[in-house]
């Protein structure tokens, strides 16, 4: 499968998933296809529909109103696919630690490939978390 | 049927060439739009590497919809472009007649539509199916106008309806291009591309920020890789067909290659800079605009052929 890894690898289609986010990370998810950043020549696209996603985007701790949600949507999406988590919020929680609604164990809604910590991170914290993606996938 | 002809189903004027000539004008298309937002865009075999990565990929069906069709339409679709990318390729490239007219290339370029339609409509996915009714809406916009581009060459090449007396007259007589109804015909008819493609403006049936792509929303691996491949072929096909009837072919010898160029790369840069240049516009907006603005001009080039000038 070596040849199609490198073929996924060089076009990865990202779709979005708010999980109860402040929306920080959300706008600086959208900085990533500005000409600034422009990952498109990576072969980054993103996409709006679940049906064609390679990756998935997760901001934002996930509380008990959305984490069924979540679950369906990733239930909904053609495998293979990869579940990248933006921001600090999936990976500690940060101010939200102890909410009364927050699901704790954030892997058991759905498996999280990869963390990029940050709150929110910058947009080159997320190009090399793509890129170890890519490494990853090229073996 | 002899070897040759699926020589030119499969191999040169139809699938192999007409998919990776298409793929390579899709990676021109993104490239340029890139660089209109003064971005870098893609590497230049983005569009093989997204056509192999969905292959690969589940295609899922949905419960409620209906699997036949669902599946069938692409690659029907599929089959519909082969056969007319083999017709045009044909004629343009080898002088041969397929044995139909401009018709059969008319109906043909119409199954495309429905095949949208009848693929996005079997999902039952209300976005989809919104789609599938704005493909409809401006298919009944846009084909009074194509057929009556598609008279202007009737007309001028004395009433002939085969693609190839039509070639041949052009050879004879000079390009129809070089007459006042074929310069208006042939501007209706990039207009026209424009919508057959549901490129901006026309991209009313795919509105990817509106309606998440439309028919094809609830497509993914193989079936959506067809789907992309049909676009891009279409991008190859509709400026062969538009060569073919007003701009008098190629001749693939000298410097007749570099003319082949010109023409088709001329014909894709407008329709790029046309797709960069103008927002969405409404349904409304655009059936308005094919049958108060557009068919009136198509009709005064069609009077223009009649009276010969």
């Amino acid at each position: 499968m070596g040849w199609y890894n490198k073929r996924l690898a060089k076009s990865l289609w990202v779709f979005h998933i708010s999980g109860s986010p402040c929306n920080n990370c959300d706008i600086e998810i959208l900085d990533l296809i500005t000409p600034k950043y422009d990952v498109e020549r990576l072969g980054i696209k993103l996409v709006g529909s679940i049906r064609h996603a390679d990756v998935l985007l997760v901001t934002g701790v996930f509380n008990e109103k959305v984490a069924p949600k979540i679950k369906k949507i990733y239930e909904q999406a053609p495998k293979p696919i990869f579940v990248v988590a933006i921001g600090s919020c999936p990976s500690s929680g940060t101010v939200f630690k102890n909410s009364y609604n927050i699901v704790e164990n954030r892997e058991s809604v759905i498996p999280i490939d990869m963390y990029i910590p940050g709150c929110p991170p910058k947009p080159e914290a997320m190009i090399e978390g793509v890129a170890k993606l890519m490494e990853k996938l090229n073996g | 049927m002899k070897l040759e002809h699926l020589f030119f189903i499969f191999i040169f004027p139809g699938i192999l060439f007409t998919s990776i000539l298409g793929l390579i004008i899709g990676w021109v298309d993104r490239k340029v739009s890139a660089r209109f937002t003064f971005r870098v865009g893609p590497p230049f075999l983005q569009n093989f590497n997204d056509f192999f990565k969905l292959l690969g990929k589940e295609a899922t069906l949905i419960k409620n919809s209906i699997h036949s069709l669902f599946i069938a339409a692409p690659f029907v679709a599929f089959g519909t472009l082969s056969l007319l990318a083999t017709m045009i390729g044909v004629t343009l490239f080898y002088g041969i007649g397929f044995g139909g007219d401009i018709f059969v290339i008319m109906y043909l370029m119409m199954i495309y539509s429905v095949m949208i339609v009848l693929g996005g409509a079997s999902t039952g996915n209300i976005y989809s199916s919104i789609g599938a009714g704005r493909e409809v809406k401006l298919l009944i916009g846009d084909e009074l106008v194509f057929v009556l581009v598609c008279l202007v060459p009737i007309i001028k090449s004395g009433y002939q309806l085969n693609l190839e007396s039509i070639i041949n007259f052009q050879a004879s007589n000079g390009a129809f291009i070089g007459s006042a109804s074929g310069i208006l015909a042939f501007l209706l008819g990039i207009i026209c591309i424009q919508a057959k493609m549901t490129m901006q403006p026309f991209d009313i049936p795919e509105a990817e920020t509106e309606i998440v792509e439309g028919p094809l929303m609830e497509y993914s691996g193989p079936p959506l890789a067809f789907w992309k491949l049909n676009h891009f072929m279409m991008y190859v096909i509709f400026p062969f067909f538009l060569i073919l009837i007003f701009l008098g072919g190629f001749n693939l010898t000298g410097l007749g290659i570099l003319w082949f160029i010109l023409k088709y790369v001329g014909i894709v840069v407008v329709m790029i800079i046309i797709k960069n240049t103008n927002p969405r516009i409404r349904t409304d907006t655009a059936l308005n605009f094919f049958w108060k603005y557009a068919s009136p001009i198509g009709l005064l080039a069609i009077i223009l052929a009649i009276l010969g000038v």
